[in-house]
């Protein structure tokens, strides 16, 4: 399989604090990568550090063989570090922590959003309806606003918003937090059939190990900073070190 | 009275004008700015040396006051926008206070007898207020359908999803930085054409009109009238300016000091805030458009698994 994602021993600092040290990943197109870690891991900033929301201070990230993300002032990379925008151009579409939602649009408004580069009305109207088919929810409350949906119908929504895009790689950032056991089943299983069906390869990041693991098929751990293991979903899951840390057996 | 009346009806349409080019900014994109007097005295500045030094005609200045405020808007932009909420605030009022001290530099007393506009051989003296009403009114009127226009529009979706939430704006691929100066000098602009009718009307400019309560006057009237809101934000200038003369209005201005008028705008302000946020006329319905061009798709088959709701 094609690799999609490079990332290449990458450093992240805020401050003198460096937050990331020295992180390599890879993902390849089609598949569902998880990356499972405690609070304050470093997670959610080496989504951010992928989608140029904070700068690198060492180390590259390449999407589709080319650089997308090089350290601020380097000029031998060969390459510049595209703003997020930019990076939503080419196909990587963010589901933020916390959501993120317009809370006071509509959700066909906040969908419309979602299409902002997608320039043709006949395409967004299709996708549109696309979504209100697999988020049926959604399209019964289509004209409400967004505010006054539930977290899980929330964070739906937020998922179609990105796949509005049509996007080629999906990053999620903790789309079970805060919502109920059955909703966070039913939300993995429709993270696994966009991948299944549309295939949009998902790069999920999640503090759920067990639910990130089963729904995967390759998982990285990460713990302060580093990445400390990473193998085949099932084999993660059977991990001894994973089993004591994160699944709690 | 009448004349009165019709005073304010020429200030409420200048503000309005102020008002317009607020709205953009703060209202459409969520920026807290409070320099919008600096820019209104790059317009007025721009029409009476123009008019006055190089003998150019009203109209031609019109568009160089535009493009003027709207580039020092642009330069004030690119740093300042990045700063978020009170920081901004607190930037652009200082730079609102360095726009009006370059004036004052410039010349202490500012610049009178300015050659009044004219059209067709007409001259809008200030005797005429009926054809000056007619002159501000129909600017206000074009600037409104153009904003009213530029709200519905595609930009007008990206301004609104920046004032919501900058991170799901970029993660839509919206270009937020670029955004952000777009509308800080197109508001910067429209405040400038505000000062060529101020220079044209009066026929006479001097720093000691552009003061910081100015600012603070025009964000009332957005706050007022509804952010974000075309018609609210017209409304606004219209109710500011009416008490702002009040006091003369009724001949009370002896009983009323000229000062009330500062406890007025910082009183509007809290009471604003506490019982009714939205403004009077609230935040304008946003319809992009595309739901009037709705296209018959025929609707495909429910996916398999529909998921449960």
């Amino acid at each position: 399989m094609a690799q999609m994602l490079k990332i290449d021993d990458i450093a992240v600092s805020y401050g003198n604090i460096e937050a990331l040290h020295g992180i390599s990943m890879e993902v390849e197109a089609g598949g569902i990568v998880s990356l499972i870690g405690a609070n304050g891991a470093g997670k959610s900033t080496l989504l951010k550090a992928i989608v140029g929301q904070v700068p690198l201070t060492r180390g590259s990230i390449t999407f589709e063989g080319s650089p997308i993300c090089v350290p601020r002032h380097s000029k031998k990379e060969g390459g510049k570090a595209l703003p997020t925008h930019d990076i939503a151009k080419l196909g990587i579409a963010l589901v933020p922590e916390g959501r993120h939602v317009f809370a006071d649009m509509t959700v066909e408004e906040n969908l419309d959003m979602g299409a902002f580069l997608v320039k043709d009305p006949a395409v967004i109207e299709r996708k549109k309806e696309e979504m209100y088919d697999f988020f049926p929810i959604l399209g019964a409350r289509r004209k409400q606003k967004t505010r006054s949906l539930s977290g899980g119908e929330q964070q739906m929504m937020a998922i179609a918003r990105a796949l509005m895009s049509s996007p080629k790689l999906l990053l999620l950032d903790e789309p079970g937090l805060g919502l109920a056991p059955l909703i966070v089943q039913d939300i993995f299983h429709k993270i696994r059939l966009i991948n299944e069906e549309d295939g949009v390869t998902v790069f999920l990041v999640e503090q759920n190990a067990r639910m990130a693991l089963r729904n995967s098929t390759v998982g990285y751990v990460m713990e302060t900073g580093n990445i400390v293991l990473s193998d085949a979903s099932e084999a993660l899951l059977v991990n001894e070190r994973v089993k004591k840390a994160y699944l709690g057996e | 009275m009448l004349n009165f009346f019709q005073l304010i009806i020429i200030y409420a349409g200048i503000y309005a004008l102020m008002a317009i080019g607020q709205n953009c900014i703060t209202g459409y994109t969520g920026m807290l700015s409070l320099c919008h007097a600096g820019f209104f005295c790059i317009g007025s500045y721009v029409t009476a040396i123009l008019c006055k030094t190089f003998g150019l005609s009203f109209w031609l200045t019109i568009p160089v006051a535009a493009i003027a405020a709207g580039f020092v808007g642009f330069l004030i932009g690119v740093p300042t926008l990045r700063l978020k909420g009170d920081y901004l605030c607190i930037a652009t009022l200082g730079l609102g206070e360095i726009i009006r001290n370059i004036a004052t530099n410039l010349n202490p007393v500012g610049y009178q007898a300015i050659p009044r506009a004219s059209l067709f051989g007409y001259e809008f003296s200030a005797r005429g207020k009926w054809q000056f009403i007619a002159l501000v009114w129909v600017f206000v009127l074009v600037f409104y359908f153009l904003f009213q226009r530029l709200a519905h529009s595609r930009i007008g979706r990206a301004l609104n999803a920046v004032r919501e939430d900058e991170i799901a704006a970029q993660s839509n691929g919206i270009n937020v930085t670029k955004y952000k100066i777009g509308s800080f000098t197109l508001g910067a602009a429209v405040g400038g054409v505000a000062g060529c009718f101020m220079a044209a009307y009066t026929a006479t400019v001097n720093p000691g009109t552009f003061t910081f309560m100015v600012s603070v006057m025009v964000l009332c009237m957005v706050v007022l009238g509804g952010m974000g809101n075309g018609k609210g934000v017209i409304l606004g200038a219209f109710i500011i300016q009416f008490i702002s003369y009040f006091p003369q209005l009724f001949g009370l201005s002896s009983i009323i000091p000229a000062q009330a008028q500062q406890i007025i705008y910082g009183l509007i302000l809290v009471v604003m805030m506490i019982w009714r946020p939205q403004g009077l006329l609230g935040r304008d319905k946003f319809r992009y458009g595309i739901e009037k061009r709705r296209l018959a798709i025929p609707h495909k088959g429910a996916r398999k698994e529909g998921g449960r709701a």
